[in-house]
């Protein structure tokens, strides 16, 4: 066991946690933010991205005490108040998603890659989602949607 | 998730230090492949020594070879300009292990010390004439890797850097598994001014290899030609639910045709 202290979307968080804790069981159950989902805890399918320091990672392959004294954004840390992220906007316009269970990692992968490249080409955008997996296979409208949204951030 | 301590050190010394001090230690690099192993309860360390605040993290220019620090995530390598200028098919190599989150986080030293058979790093290390430098001494590529998942690393020895040959020509090429993006087979062929290397990952029960007919016939003409009238040998390829070693050999070939450009 020990403490830990980092920022998780803006807010400062300090926990004690045991040395073998996962960072997603750490923003799941200690913090209880379960916007972020675990699909396939094999490091695999994506739906647990999130931003570790502005990168994109998967938190069911990471202690939370590798995590220490750093800045977290997840699902629930892009909103500002009832007013979605252009991405997550850009998401429910396209209909980018079928069951839903995967789109949180989807919407996170999307935002960094955009982020980092805003006049991203489709081909660019379907390397970028390799790391996410889709199970209900809607791969179609979910590109439509990461271009949509790239081009509502200013691509 | 296995039940281990936790460390994390701010220097190579004091790791070196924390991993004697644990009945069986491993470093944490990326943890790409070690958390994942601890789930499936595959490894049972006493404790984790996390490496990353050990200033490991850099690549440099050395004259005759690219210096990259054995932290430096793949992610960095791919994006960096002088590995760009200097061995652009090893930033290509960088920019294809895993998936972007992988890259993310994944090292240059925690891939090559796993020494995973399908692993892409281990190709260029091998091809680039790399030399591996520990806490305790320099390794040269062709006596690092001793075997699937071996090296030559002794108990609580830590890569600190790779430093990779600058050669005249090299390229990449892999037919990467469709699902897990992992080498079905990868081949890595470099030219130096004293003959051609072709080490091949994906593809070899003991793990990487160098192909030495292959490397005979690009020596003599670096050209996919050159390999057409060569047959490529089964023995010793791995078998499993993704390919047999008749088509690996197969593979072997094609991918280093694509390679020699």
């Amino acid at each position: 066991m020990g403490e830990i202290s980092l920022k998780l979307n803006g807010k400062l968080e300090t926990k004690d946690v045991a040395d073998n804790t996962l960072l997603i069981d750490f923003i799941r159950e200690h913090v209880g933010l379960t916007g972020t989902h675990v699909g396939c805890d094999t490091s695999q399918c994506g739906a647990c991205v999130i931003h570790l320091d502005g990168v994109s990672v998967k938190a069911c392959t990471m202690l939370a005490k590798q995590a220490e004294g750093s800045e977290i954004v997840t699902i629930e840390g892009l909103a500002d108040g009832d007013e979605l992220h252009p991405m997550q906007q850009a998401f429910h316009e396209n209909h980018g998603l079928q069951c839903g269970f995967c789109t949180p990692g989807m919407v996170m992968s999307a935002v960094e890659m955009v982020t980092k490249n805003k006049n991203i080409s489709e081909d660019e955008i379907r390397k970028g989602l390799e790391g996410n997996i889709c199970r209900c296979t809607g791969y179609h409208n979910i590109v439509q949607s990461v271009k949509a949204g790239a081009a509502k951030m200013g691509g | 998730m296995y039940s281990t301590k936790y460390i994390k050190p701010n220097s190579t010394s004091e790791a070196l230090e924390a991993v004697k001090s644990m009945g069986e230690g491993k470093f944490l690099a990326g943890g790409m492949t070690l958390i994942p192993t601890l789930k499936q309860r595959l490894a049972s360390p006493d404790g984790l020594v996390d490496i990353s605040g050990c200033d490991l993290d850099s690549i440099s220019d050395e004259g005759d070879a690219i210096k990259i620090g054995a932290m430096t995530k793949h992610a960095s390598v791919a994006e960096s300009d002088l590995v760009k200028k200097a061995v652009p098919a090893l930033a290509k190599l960088a920019d294809g292990i895993g998936d972007r989150q992988v890259r993310n986080r994944g090292t240059l030293g925690g891939s090559v010390a796993n020494n995973d058979p399908s692993a892409c790093y281990p190709s260029a290390v091998l091809a680039l004439k790399a030399i591996v430098h520990t806490n305790t001494r320099s390794i040269e590529a062709d006596e690092f890797f001793t075997g699937m998942f071996e090296t030559a690393l002794e108990e609580n020895e830590m890569i600190e850097a790779i430093s990779f040959s600058k050669p005249t020509k090299a390229n990449y090429v892999k037919f990467p598994n469709p699902a897990s993006r992992y080498a079905m087979v990868g081949v890595f062929v470099a030219q130096f001014n004293d003959g051609v290397r072709v080490a091949v990952t994906g593809a070899g029960e003991g793990g990487v290899f160098r192909h030495a007919e292959m490397e005979a016939a690009l020596s003599s003409n670096y050209n996919a030609d050159a390999l057409s009238a060569l047959e490529i040998s089964s023995e010793g390829l791995i078998s499993d639910l993704h390919a047999s070693p008749e088509y690996r050999a197969n593979l072997i070939k094609e991918m280093t045709k694509r390679a020699v450009v």
